[in-house]
């Protein structure tokens, strides 16, 4: 029943293909329909500002207090593009099939391939806005490489690509503000979803500053919404990312695919108390020169500097010669977690390794590593209180990046026909584990180029639709159980804050559905995340009202989470494989090696919603791999 | 450590505020500023009380949705450096800290230390942009930029947005944000098309806010944490000026 709609043809004409075929809406007509958007990321803001330009009617909003601080910002890395700069080598196969490696054979060709094709005119779109991506001396632009492939197709700018990609898509929605074909609305929060029909048809939102709810139409309905890592409490995310939006959408009947698998990065600052909200992310470049270690002995309680040689175990040199210190994100971070729970983790909490520049200051010089990582130093020193040139940073692995998403077809559409899923809020073109740098690619492929060429193919047979009548019932059904949603929750009156709730929920995360899983494991953070859930409707308490209330806004996610935590172990615990991120211990080879069954499981699986405590319902899209052939992913 | 905070509680745009003391016997040093507000919060919330508003949303220094008065300061003590990335172990053992939201008539107050910052988005809307749609852009290396242009373009683009130069200016002038986005655009080759508008529509909007005028104080540049430099307001200034002159 799962249909991904994928165009036929060779894998490289696909798109050409689709593009030629699809159905337009002509100029004249586009004013009479209506798109609304959720989010402002790169996703959100490059869809919206596209489809202004094109003369859609776009509502968009978002959750902080202006479009241009959606967590995109936040990237530091860089962005993907195969432009062949370097003369390296690099084609959009070579780039298709890196990205399929990665994801260790989990992912759709026909989507990888698109998502290669269109990466060169991004930056040339970047570029057009005024994007100030690092440039060589010549004034031509550079490049370097990133995660582990042997080309260099990474483009940046400084270490704030994040940022500057979003200024540029921000700017040009901004213009479109100005020009009156996108009215934005910071500070609202999507609550519902509104299906009339079957067809997607508006959302519920709250204006978090007054609390009022809002009903808005639209012929189509986007969710940009971003990742939801920050279900571990702890992780590289901001504050306010959630999960809620496409959860919502998920209970009114849009399948969710692969929940659990999550990308845990491995150089993040540690914890250093349960006070702590957030962690840190070290770009992952300190991994070129940095050595990774932890003490040979399990007391060894001396200052690093002290620890000699022989009494210093380089796991990863030790366990993947071949890529040592560069071994790709999922097993560098499982390495990490192997060594801190065998009880060799260092810091005041144990739960930390070293990541030592000294035989690399030794060598380059400081003033060397100081150009290259500056930056990176003075942040670590501002936040730990120490000096990196002088002692090893100590750090640990932390949730950052959702492969799973709602589930899409090769149109970004989910299973509600007229709602679509971009950006990190959707599952498509990562597999099981994501390469550096192909995410920023992903969200503005997806937004400027993909996005504004299927939707219209939807609209084409929206013209004769009409406004969207927002005083249809099912808008007054939707509002009304958003409303008494709000109410129970503020009305439990118990004894403790959302965020310990959020604290549980994320401990048992990590623990049984995070960078290592078990049968018997998920099993019993099922039942755990149940109980959690009563306690949280006994329990929860929350001052003030409906209004103006964080801690509300705070206790809605919660409460979203507790449901999504769950599907994340259902997930987990069917998958009876490793692959990318998803390391069932049952499992491994005899080396503690990630053992994948393609057999059984080169599928996508598609959550189907069944009623809270009920058994989701499971669907599978099957991977087709007609151009590669899936091999073992070795790094050592 | 011991801290005695003194912070505005304002429950609206239309209700007056007032300074409210409040005792934390415990605070470790290493917490972020923003954490030891969470543990207070996690207190009031505890009691039943209504916790303090305070935007944040990133936490590492890069969204600019954070920003509070702290003793007097953008940002608090030290220089060009967000509220997020403050720790307490730039106080002292039984200090006294202020928390006061950022002021100017150009941000109202909306909650406590919420301000409302949408003007800067809306300068931004007059002519913050190169009106390259999706779509039509020439290859990127056909457009070569000199090396140094392109990274004192970047010393410009990196604002965040934040309005500390705004809360720290006696004049509440919007100059230093303001000029970073038109400097970063006249700088490059793709955004001098359409300087002259620009400068002139966003010095406008700037105006027509409310923010005051720059009276070349430079105390902006001091709690920026971008270090964005003045000197992008003389820039701005000189291109104003030619914009009227063509
Ligand atoms: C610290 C960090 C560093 C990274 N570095 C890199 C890198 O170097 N390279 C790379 O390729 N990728 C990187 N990534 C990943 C990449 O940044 C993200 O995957 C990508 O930016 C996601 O973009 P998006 O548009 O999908 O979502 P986001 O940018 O997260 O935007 C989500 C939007 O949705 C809105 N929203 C969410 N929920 C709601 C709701 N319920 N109602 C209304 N609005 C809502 C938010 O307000 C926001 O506007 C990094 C991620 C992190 C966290
Ligand atoms: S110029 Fe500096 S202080 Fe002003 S908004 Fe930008 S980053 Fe903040
Ligand atoms: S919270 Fe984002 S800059 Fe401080």
């Amino acid at each position: 029943m799962l249909n991904a709609k994928i165009p036929e043809g060779p894998l490289q004409d696909k798109w050409r293909h689709y593009r030629s075929t699809a159905k337009l809406v002509s100029s004249a007509n586009r004013n009479k329909l209506q798109v609304i958007v959720v989010g402002t990321g790169l996703a959100g803001s490059s869809l919206a500002a596209s489809l202004g330009e094109m003369g859609y009617r776009v509502t968009c909003l978002c959750f902080q207090d202006s479009a241009r601080r959606a967590h995109s910002v936040a990237a530091q890395g860089g962005v993907n593009a195969c432009k062949n700069y370097k003369n390296d080598g690099d084609t959009v196969f070579r780039m298709f099939y890196d990205t399929i490696k990665g994801g260790d054979f989990r992912s759709r060709e026909a989507n990888v391939y698109r998502l290669a094709e269109c990466s060169a005119n991004l930056i040339d779109q970047a570029v057009a806005q005024g994007v100030p991506f690092a440039r060589e001396y010549s004034g031509y632009l550079s490049n370097r490489s990133f995660g582990g492939v042997q080309v260099s197709r990474t483009f940046y700018a400084r270490g704030q690509t994040g940022q500057q990609l979003l200024l540029g898509a921000y700017q040009a929605l901004m213009r479109q503000v100005a020009a009156g074909s996108v009215s934005l609305l910071p500070r609202h929060e999507m609550l519902d979803l509104v299906v009339i029909d079957g067809k997607a048809r508006g959302i519920i939102v709250r204006n978090m500053d007054s609390g009022a709810l809002e009903r808005h139409g639209g012929h189509a309905v986007v969710l940009a919404t971003g990742g939801f890592g920050k279900i571990y409490y702890l992780s590289t995310l901001a504050m306010g990312c959630n999960g809620s939006a496409i959860w919502r959408a998920h209970k009114r009947g849009a399948f969710f695919a692969n929940p659990s698998w999550t990308q845990i990065h491995p150089t993040c600052l540690p914890q250093s108390g349960d006070y702590q909200s957030k962690l840190t992310l070290m770009s992952e470049s300190l991994r070129n020169d940095g050595r990774i270690w932890v003490p040979k002995g399990r007391e060894d309680h001396r200052s690093p500097n002290e620890i000699p040689e022989p009494d210093r175990d380089y796991y990863l040199e030790r366990r993947y010669p071949a890529f040592g210190n560069l071994s790709p994100r999922d097993i560098s971070s499982r390495a990490a977690k192997e060594r801190i729970d065998a009880g060799y983790g260092v810091g005041p909490l144990k739960n930390a390794v070293y990541l030592d520049f000294s035989r690399a200051i030794r060598e380059q010089g400081k003033p060397k590593i100081e150009e290259k990582y500056g930056n990176l130093f003075r942040m670590y020193q501002k936040i730990t209180g120490v000096d990196a040139y002088q002692q090893p940073m100590r750090i640990s692995p932390a949730a950052h990046f959702s492969m799973g998403g709602l589930w899409v077809d090769y149109e970004l559409m989910t299973t509600i026909p007229g709602l679509y899923a971009l950006g990190e809020a959707n599952f498509a073109d990562h597999g099981a584990n994501r390469l550096g740098a192909n995410s920023l690619l992903q969200a503005c492929v997806d937004g400027y180029f993909i996005a504004p060429a299927t939707i219209p193919n939807y609209l084409a047979n929206e013209i004769k639709t009409g406004p969207i009548p927002i005083d249809h019932p099912a808008f007054a059904e939707s509002e009304a159980a958003v409303r008494e949603r709000l109410q129970v929750l503020v009305n439990i009156q118990g004894k403790s804050p959302a965020d310990h709730f959020h604290k549980t929920l994320g401990a048992v995360l990590y623990d049984k559905c995070g960078l290592s899983r078990s049968q018997g494991g998920l099993k019993d953070a099922i039942g755990k995340i149940h109980s959690l859930r009563d306690q949280f409707y006994n329990d929860l308490l929350i001052p003030g009202g409906i209004d103006l209330n964080s801690e509300l806004e705070k206790a809605g996610r919660v409460a979203d989470y507790l449901e999504l935590g769950e599907l994340m172990c259902y997930d987990a615990l069917t998958r009876n494989e490793s692959c990318g991120a998803h390391f069932r211990e049952e499992y491994q080879t005899p080396d503690g090696e990630a053992l994948r069954n393609d057999r059984d499981f080169a599928f996508t699986s598609a959550w189907e919603w069944a009623g809270i405590d009920k058994e989701p319902i499971l669907h599978r899209e099957p991977l087709d791999f007609e151009v590669v052939t899936p091999t073992v992913r070795s790094y050592k | 450590m011991r801290i005695q905070l003194k912070i505005w509680r304002q429950q609206n745009r239309s209700k007056s505020g007032q300074l409210v003391n409040y005792d934390l016997p415990d605070v470790n040093p290493d917490m972020s500023f923003l954490e030891m507000l969470d543990t207070l919060n996690e207190r009031l919330v505890r009691q039943r009380e209504r916790p303090v508003e305070f935007d944040h949303d990133c936490r590492e220094g890069i969204c600019g949705q954070c920003g509070m008065m702290i003793n007097g300061r953008a940002h608090g003590p030290l220089s060009n450096t967000t509220t997020c990335q403050l720790h307490m172990r730039a106080f002292r053992d039984g200090d006294t800290i202020y928390v006061e939201p950022f002021r100017a008539t150009a941000f109202p107050v909306k909650c406590d230390l919420k301000v409302d910052r949408s003007a800067f988005d809306r300068i931004i809307q007059a002519g913050g942009y190169t009106s390259a749609s999706t779509g039509g852009a020439p290859e990127a290396n056909s457009i070569p930029i000199a090396h140094d242009v392109a990274e004192a373009a970047f010393d410009a683009a990196a604002c965040i947005g934040c309005g500390a130069c705004v809360a720290t200016c006696k004049n509440s002038s919007a100059a230093l944000f303001t000029a970073a986005k038109i400097t970063h655009l006249a700088l490059l080759p793709q955004g001098k098309i359409e300087g002259r508008q620009r400068v002139r529509r966003m010095v406008r909007q700037m105006d027509s806010e409310g923010f005051g005028h720059c009276s070349n104080t430079e105390a902006c540049q001091v709690e920026c944490p971008q270090q964005i430099s003045v000197l992008h307001i003389a820039r701005m200034n000189w291109e104003y000026n030619r914009s009227l002159a063509m």
